[in-house]
Parts: structure tokens; C-alpha cells; sequence
């Protein structure tokens, strides 16, 4: 709340009146309400910016849900023969997530717990730094490392692989067709998993870190181990900050682009080869928008708005998770 | 009664006993597999560091920097200097936009909206608008400013680019502004100061290291974007130092469209493009931390 | 008059003539045992326990032997180290960094520190209450339960496990219809009661209490006092209280504890006089300790 100014004593002149309207009003006053409309107005840009993202995005891409309806999700892409299906990509972004969580998470949890739990205090902070620096990174050099250094002895792993496991019923028809490129969403998905981990990694950290010290005492005076400690206390404790990290990581991963079009091999049919190409959102609108017009354009930002969707919403899931989770817990300080 | 030790005398009571010993076991082996998951991290982080600084340094020299590259692929030699130069003017240009107006959308988050309904709509909306991919800002600034005007400018990519930093510094402005105790700003008010002032001469003072050091992060991050700049900004093979007039290309764009090239020479330029831009980031990187550290320890925070 | 035998501490064995209605105040439990020294079974001796939080001496110069099935009482003002040498009793100072133990801790003539001990087995045998009652986010019957789980009992046998501790911490009749209720629903004092169930249900030999009813109101810390009582039979009790007339009331010996300030101008907490409860606020033999039982001091 905006103070008045301080009661002026009798033998000073009274100050010129400044600002708008002069005369009675106090100095300072219409400088201080400006500032505040300035930032005001910077706050309500975020809604503005938002809104106009969902308007032209969605504008652009209205010929095409007008020309598909429905068929937008259906996994029949194909430029040349005006079919213009979603379906392989939406699939292929949600891979991509699959992919990148089953390798990330295990990665950062154990990380957290490292921090949190196991580590000497002194070496927290460095290791902390250390793992963000992964978040540094770019995605486009990521991208470059991963296809120059990593492609050829991965395609290698994977043709291995895949002849080692040709006999067993289920699992031949994930490892078959491996790609002698490297190219696959195998591939893009363990680049991702090495970019969402950083992320993944500090939010789980926090959540851990509040674990309260009574509650772990009391695991303690039991007589437990460290690790049942962590089973005990910590990780009930943790869970939905836990489940909304993960989202978030999902999040992230959905929407990486460059280093999975470098990485993912451009191909646009549903396929459960994870050794083999595929597509996603993301990747097939940086790979395809030069070349892209009409139609064709159309789909293009109508896969953006899609994923736009899906961000948002995976960010509105991780949302609901933490205050449902802390709700029912009774969670107390 | 199942104490270990009572049945057999003289044994220790207090020496673990079989059933404690798989207990340890699993307790060690838990503490290993979580120590082993932080080198696993590491390892692409230091095989990909190594990597870049080996390929990158190749090509990696002064006029690198300086020298606009040959006309084909196929030719060695050359360099990167319109890419550099168009990462800094976009980046720097997207820096000019986004800080200010963020820190502003902060201050108003923290100092006017308190818990109102609006503010905590823009506050969620903000926190919203950090997880949009990058690449739909660049569709976003293509079907706003791209279509509508017909051309590709640095100052397209440039907006992509604010939108996405924008979000950020105000979140970051935000939680800083919070950890300002009330006491600082009640010592102000009860000396006569508005709240416009007060906000200037003694709150962002306090939040300024904090703020500083997430704005950086922030430039770190734009600097290295590729897909908000890959259908605003065009392509140029000269330096383009104007921001507002013509296509201009970045060093993360020029990355991205080598680095599949089957020429040699390309290749090479683009790894030293990629050595360039690590550098940027990590240096900028560190510079906030050491803001962080420098200023935090100043205040005695 | 309780018989005690002289049996390993696991077993308990007491032949019990004389039924003590809790609550009523029985002056022979009150009185200490007439074994003469000799014959204590002593669960700990402490000698010279000196323990430092990063290198500053918190409290020094501790000599104390308790036996078993007392109640022993740690008290005195705040920052003199009683709790610092309780936790010290199970080892909880491992998990605290900085601190670190100097002198000798046996347990039933056993280095309790010494390098093949496991403190998790330390903890199983001598449990802990705290001072804020602190069961976990789970149901009533998982909070006890917890104990027996991770010591690998059976889960056949878990809910007798569970109605016996229950029992022996008298809460069994106020919780046994809402064993699938969260514990966190249940009052200060059943939650305290609670965590020593938890505690009771490991199957421990020394209870260490941590200024068990500080949070709790007057009624719920009457009840807590009598249990002790009851517990007193099969269990070796130390206890830390703020408040003398606890002590003095329930405590078989007491040690009572000051802080002084040493050459560096730090708090350092010491053992001034550990004596039979009666004699030590009756006839205490140190100045300082009369200082504080009566009141001169706080």
C-alpha cells in the first residue's frame, strides 16, 4: 500500500506540486501509479503472448482440421498422395517420452537420493552444478554429438541385439528391423532421457530434501537401515512431488525437437521398431516446414497446436498431482 | 522371542546376526546402485565435452570467427562470422525485450497482484508458458509476424526467442522478490517511500544477484536455440549486423543444417560452431553462478 | 515386592506378587531396589562420555551406570547436554554429521561403539521416543508394524505383533476398531502412546525417552507416567525431562546436568550428580544441584 507523504512542518515552503493535476495531490504519486499500469500490463503480456499463440497457430492450421476432421489422427502421412494423418507422429512423440522416461528416471532418482541422502555434505553443491550442466547443454549439439559419435556403435548394439533376441515371441517384435543408420527412435529416446534428466533430477531433489527429520528419526530408531529409511520415510513422503516431476520430465521430452529430428530418422508410420525410424511432432516440423505449403503447410502447424495441447496439458496433470497428492496425505510441514 | 544372540552363549549381542546381514547386503547394494547413477549421468557429459572441444578445436581459431564461409559446402577453410554475429544481435535483441518486460511482469506478480485472482492466473499461465516447446514459438512468430509481413528478419527470431525467455525471468523475478523480507520494505514505506520507489531503491537491490543470475541463464539458454529461429530468421551468408532488416542465420541454426552435410569441410565448421556455442553458454552459465555466489556472500544473505 | 532374577535382558521374567494399580501410587516401586550396588545389572556404564558437534565439546565428564528395570532420569536446564547423551545411548549421533562420541559407552559390558556393531541392531534393541510424537503418514497398524516388518517377522504373526505392543503401551482398547485409520488422526497423547507401541513392538530392552510429554497436556502426560510405570517391569527406561516433579515422581536415580561456560566463552554441558532419586532431592551432596531442585536456578 502506497504511503502519504509526512506532514510538512510550518516553516517550509510548500514544494511545487509535480506530476499530473498538480496543486493538493502529493508528489510522487502519478509516477507511482504509472509504474504500476507499466507492471500491470508486463503481467497481463503473459496472458496476451498465450492467447495469441493458441489464435494464429491455430488459424494457420485450420485448413487442415477442416480438410481431416477426424483423419487427423490417423497414420496414413503421405505428402505426395495429399494425406496428411497425424496419427504416426502423435504416436511417435508419446515413444519418444516412453523411451526417454524409462531410462531418466532411474537415473534421477538414484542422483537425488545420491544428494540427499548419501553424499557428504560438501560434495553436494559441485554434484549439483555438475548435473545442471547437462541442462546446459544445447539440444542442437546434443544432436550433432549423438549422430556423429554415438550412431554407428549404437546401430552395432542394436543389430546385435536384435539377432540375439530374434527367437523370443514379444520382445523380437521390438528389436527387429534394426536401422543400420543408428536413426531410430531408440536412439532419440536415449539423447532425450540424457536432457530431461537434469530437470527431472533437481525437482525430485527438492521434494526428497523435505522429507522431515522427525519422520526419518523415526525410521532410524527403529533400527533401520539407510535404505529402508528411504523406503520407509522419504519415498511415501515423496510420491506426488515424485509422480509431477516425472510429468514435468514427460513435458520436456514431448516437446524436444532437434536432437530427435538429427536423431529419429524421418519415418512416418506407426511402427513398434524401437530400432527402427520414426517421427514425431516435433521433430517432423523442423525436418519438413521448408519445403511444406498449402495443405501440407497447414498440417505442419496443426501438429504444432497438437503439441502445444499436450504440453499444457501434461503441465496441468503435474499441476493436480502435487496439491491432489498433499491433500489426502494430510501433509503436515 | 526371536533376539539373535540369547541362544548361543557369550556371543556378541550386538554383532549382526544372519537376518541383519541381508539387510546390510541390500543396504550396501542400494547405496552402490545410487552412487552408480550419478557417474552414469556423467559419462555423456564428459565423452560429449571431450568430443566437441577434439572436432570443434580442428576448425576452431580467430578467423573462424571472423570469416564468412566459402560459397560451397564442399570447401574447407572459412568460418562462421554471420552466424556468430547473428546469435549475439538475436540473442541480444531478444535479451532487450524479454529482461526488462519479465522483471516488470515480476514486480507486478509480487508487489501488485499478491494472491488476487489475476495474479495467480498469470502466475499459473507463466509457469505454463515455460513448458511450451520451443518450436511451437517459432511456429508462433511465423504465422504472427512472418506470413503477415512477408519477410524473414533476425527481429522474427528475436521475438520467438523473447517469448520463450520471457516466462522464465518473470518466474525467477517473481520467487527472488519473494524471499525479500517484509521488514526491508516496511523500513521504506515507514520512511515516506511509495511503493514504485521503495520497489526501486530497495527491493530489487536485494533480489537484483538473483535476478541477475536467472536473466543469464535465460540468455544461455536463447543463445542456443535452434527450432524458434529455424523458419523466422531465413539465411545469410554475410554478417547481418541489423537486426530489423533482412534474414540473418545463428550459430545453433548453422549447426543444425551441417550436421548431417556428407562433406568434410561442412562438418568441421560446424563442430567448431559447436565448440563456439558451448563456450557461449557455459561461460555465460558461469558467470551467473559466480553472480550468485559474489553477490549473495556480499549481502551476508 | 518384585523378585527381579538375574536373567540376559532378552527374557523377561518377572514374578510379580504385588499388583500395582496404575495410578496409585505405590511407595515401594518409588523407593530404589535394596539390591546393594554390587548386584545392579548394570544395561549401561558410561565413563568419561564426552561428546562435540564439529569439534566444540557440547557435554563432558559423564559417568553414569544404568541398571536394568529402573527408570533413570537426565535432568537439569536447557543446552547442558541431556539429550546429547541419551542419543548417544543408541548411537543416533551417527546420523547426525559433525558429531562426534569420546569415551566409553557399554552396553551389558559391551562397547557399544565398537567397529563390528551394527548400529541398526543397536537401535532395534534400545528404542527411542521422541520429544514430538512422529508416526508415520500410515494406518495405526503400519506405524507399529513398521518395526517387525523390516526385522523380518512374519506376516502371519504381524497382528498379534501389533495387539501386543498395542497393549503394552495401554492404547489397544482407544484403537483397536480403527486399526485402517491414519495415526495422524489420533490425539497428542495416543499418538505418543503410539510411537512407544511402534517402539514396544521391536521388542527392544531399554526405552530411551526424549522429553516424552513436553508436547503433550497434563492428563495425556499422566497417562504416559503411568504406563511408564508399568513398562518399568520389563523395560530399563532413560528419561529426559524438563520437569523435576516428573522426575522426582517417577525416576529411580536421576542425573542431573548444568552447562558452563569454559575458556572460550562456549556452553559446555557436564554431569554434576547422579544419584538415587530420593536421596538426590533430598539431600543432594553438590550446591549447584540444590540450586536448581529448588528453584534458585532454572
Amino acid at each position: 500500500m502506497a504511503v502519504e507523504a509526512p506532514p510538512r512542518s510550518q516553516d517550509q515552503p510548500a514544494p511545487a506540486p509535480k506530476g499530473l493535476g498538480g496543486g493538493a495531490r502529493p508528489p510522487g504519486i502519478a509516477t507511482d501509479r504509472l509504474f504500476r499500469v507499466i507492471a500491470t500490463a508486463a503481467g497481463l503480456l503473459v496472458l496476451v503472448i498465450l492467447g495469441l499463440i493458441a489464435w494464429t497457430t491455430t488459424k494457420n492450421a485450420w485448413p487442415w482440421f477442416k480438410a481431416e476432421g477426424l483423419g487427423v489422427f490417423a497414420d496414413n502421412w503421405n505428402p505426395a498422395k495429399n494425406q496428411f494423418g497425424a496419427g504416426a507422429m502423435i504416436y511417435g512423440t508419446f515413444l519418444i517420452g516412453l523411451i526417454a522416461l524409462l531410462i531418466s528416471v532411474p537415473v534421477s532418482v538414484g542422483i537425488a537420493l545420491f544428494v540427499t541422502e548419501v553424499a557428504p555434505r560438501r560434495v553436494r553443491k559441485p554434484i549439483i552444478y555438475a548435473v545442471d550442466l547437462l541442462a546446459a547443454i544445447p539440444s542442437v549439439v546434443y544432436g550433432l554429438w549423438a549422430f556423429a559419435a554415438l550412431r554407428q556403435p549404437l546401430a552395432d548394439v542394436y543389430s546385435s541385439i536384435s539377432s540375439a533376441t530374434s527367437g523370443i515371441p514379444l520382445v523380437k517384435e521390438l528389436t527387429a528391423d534394426p536401422s543400420p543408420t543408428g536413426l531410430s527412435f531408440m536412439t532419440a529416446g536415449i539423447i532425450v532421457a540424457i536432457m530431461i534428466t537434469p530437470i527431472i533430477t533437481s525437482l525430485t531433489r527438492e521434494v526428497f530434501a523435505t522429507t522431515p527429520e522427525p519422520l526419518k528419526e523415526a525410521a532410524y530408531g527403529l533400527g533401520s537401515t539407510r535404505w529402508e529409511m528411504i523406503r520407509g520415510s522419504v519415498f511415501p513422503h515423496s510420491r506426488g512431488g515424485v509422480v509431477s516431476a516425472v510429468m514435468i520430465g514427460l513435458g520436456r521430452a514431448i516437446g524436444e525437437t532437434i536432437a530427435v529430428a538429427l536423431l529419429i530418422g524421418s519415418s512416418q508410420t506407426i511402427s513398434a521398431h524401437l530400432f527402427g525410424p520414426g517421427d514425431t511432432l516435433a521433430s517432423i516440423i523442423a525436418n519438413q516446414f521448408g519445403e511444406a505449403t498449402g495443405e501440407y503447410r497447414a498440417a505442419l502447424i496443426g501438429m504444432g497446436v497438437i503439441l502445444l495441447v499436450l504440453t499444457v496439458g501434461v503441465g496441468m496433470l503435474a499441476r493436480g498431482v502435487v496439491t491432489r497428492y498433499d491433500k489426502k496425505m494430510g501433509v503436515s510441514g | 522371542m526371536t533376539s539373535v544372540g540369547t541362544a548361543v552363549a557369550g556371543a556378541s549381542r550386538l554383532t549382526p546376526g544372519p537376518k541383519s546381514r541381508s539387510r546390510r547386503v541390500r543396504n550396501w547394494v542400494a547405496t552402490v546402485v545410487i552412487g552408480l547413477a550419478f557417474l552414469i549421468a556423467m559419462v555423456p557429459l564428459v565423452f560429449l565435452v571431450v568430443y566437441v572441444v577434439q572436432q570443434g578445436s580442428k576448425a576452431f581459431s580467430w578467423e573462424f570467427l571472423t570469416t564468412n564461409p566459402p560459397f560451397s559446402d564442399r570447401l574447407p577453410g572459412g568460418g562462421m562470422a554471420p552466424a556468430v554475429v547473428g546469435t549475439i544481435v538475436i540473442t541480444g535483441a531478444a535479451a532487450l525485450m524479454a529482461i526488462p518486460l519479465g522483471i516488470l511482469g515480476g514486480i507486478y506478480l509480487n508487489e501488485y497482484g499478491g494472491k488476487n485472482a489475476l495474479a495467480r492466473t498469470v502466475r499459473f499461465l507463466a509457469e505454463v508458458m515455460t513448458g511450451v516447446p520451443s518450436i511451437v514459438m517459432g511456429l508462433f512468430i511465423y504465422t504472427l509476424v512472418v506470413v503477415n509481413t512477408g519477410e524473414r528478419t533476425g527481429f522474427a527470431g528475436s521475438l520467438a526467442l523473447a517469448s520463450l525467455m520471457l516466462p522464465i525471468v518473470i518466474r525467477v523475478t517473481d520467487q527472488m522478490l519473494q524471499l525479500v523480507p517484509r521488514e526491508l520494505r516496511e523500513g521504506s514505506y515507514a520512511l515516506g517511500s511509495r511503493r514504485a520507489r521503495t520497489i526501486r531503491t530497495v527491493v530489487l537491490p536485494k533480489a537484483a544477484p538473483g535476478i541477475v543470475s536467472g536473466a543469464l541463464l535465460a540468455v544461455a539458454r536463447a543463445a542456443g536455440e535452434t527450432a524458434p529461429v529455424l523458419f523466422t530468421i531465413g539465411i545469410v551468408a554475410e554478417p547481418n549486423w541489423n537486426v530489423f532488416k533482412g534474414p540473418n542465420t545463428t550459430l545453433s541454426q548453422q549447426i543444425f543444417l551441417n550436421a548431417t552435410s556428407p562433406f568434410a569441410p561442412a562438418q568441421e565448421r560446424a563442430w567448431a560452431a559447436a565448440l563456439t556455442l558451448i563456450l557461449i553458454v557455459f561461460v555465460v552459465t558461469i558467470l551467473a553462478r559466480i553472480v550468485t555466489a559474489f553477490f549473495s556472500r556480499r549481502q551476508g544473505a | 515386592m518384585d523378585t527381579i532374577t538375574q536373567t540376559p535382558a532378552n527374557v523377561r521374567e518377572v514374578t510379580d506378587t504385588s499388583a500395582s494399580a496404575p495410578g496409585v501410587e505405590n511407595p515401594d516401586t518409588a523407593a530404589p531396589p535394596e539390591l546393594p550396588e554390587e548386584q545392579r545389572e548394570l544395561v549401561f556404564e558410561l565413563r568419561d562420555l564426552e561428546i562435540r558437534y564439529s569439534g566444540h565439546t557440547a557435554v563432558r565428564e559423564v559417568n553414569i551406570d544404568v541398571a536394568a528395570r529402573e527408570i533413570t532420569a537426565f535432568i537439569g536446564p536447557s543446552g547442558c547436554g541431556k539429550t546429547t547423551v541419551l542419543r548417544s545411548l543408541n548411537r543416533m549421533h551417527d546420523i547426525t554429521p559433525g558429531a562426534t562420541v569420546h569415551g566409553t559407552v557399554l552396553y551389558h559390558g559391551e562397547n557399544l561403539y565398537g567397529p563390528k556393531v551394527d548400529s541398526a541392531e543397536v537401535r532395534r534393541r534400545i528404542g527411542m521416543v521422541f520429544q514430538k510424537p512422529n508416526p508415520f503418514p500410515k494406518t495405526i497398524f503400519h506405524n507399529v508394524a513398521y518395526g517387525p516388518k523390516i526385522n523380518g517377522r512374519k506376516r502371519s504373526d504381524m497382528s498379534d505383533i501389533v495387539e501386543e505392543a498395542l497393549t503394552r503401551a495401554a492404547l489397544w482398547d482407544e484403537v483397536k476398531d480403527k486399526l485402517n485409520k491414519s495415526a495422524l488422526g489420533l490425539s497428542g497423547g495416543q499418538q505418543q502412546r503410539l510411537c512407544i507401541a511402534r517402539a514396544l513392538a521391536v521388542e527392544p530392552d531399554v526405552l530411551l525417552m526424549d522429553e516424552p510429554c513436553s508436547a503433550l497436556d497434563p492428563i495425556a502426560t499422566a497417562r504416559i507416567e503411568d504406563l511408564m510405570e508399568e513398562l518399568k517391569r520389563d523395560y530399563t527406561i532413560v528419561i529426559v525431562t524438563h520437569n523435576m516433579q516428573q522426575a522426582a515422581r517417577t525416576s529411580d536415580r536421576t542425573a542431573f546436568f548444568t552447562a558452563e561456560i569454559d575458556d572460550a566463552g562456549k556452553r559446555v554441558g557436564r554431569l554434576v550428580e547422579y544419584d538415587v532419586t530420593e536421596k538426590l532431592f533430598t539431600a543432594p551432596s553438590d550446591p549447584r544441584t540444590e540450586g536448581y531442585i529448588t528453584g534458585r536456578f532454572g
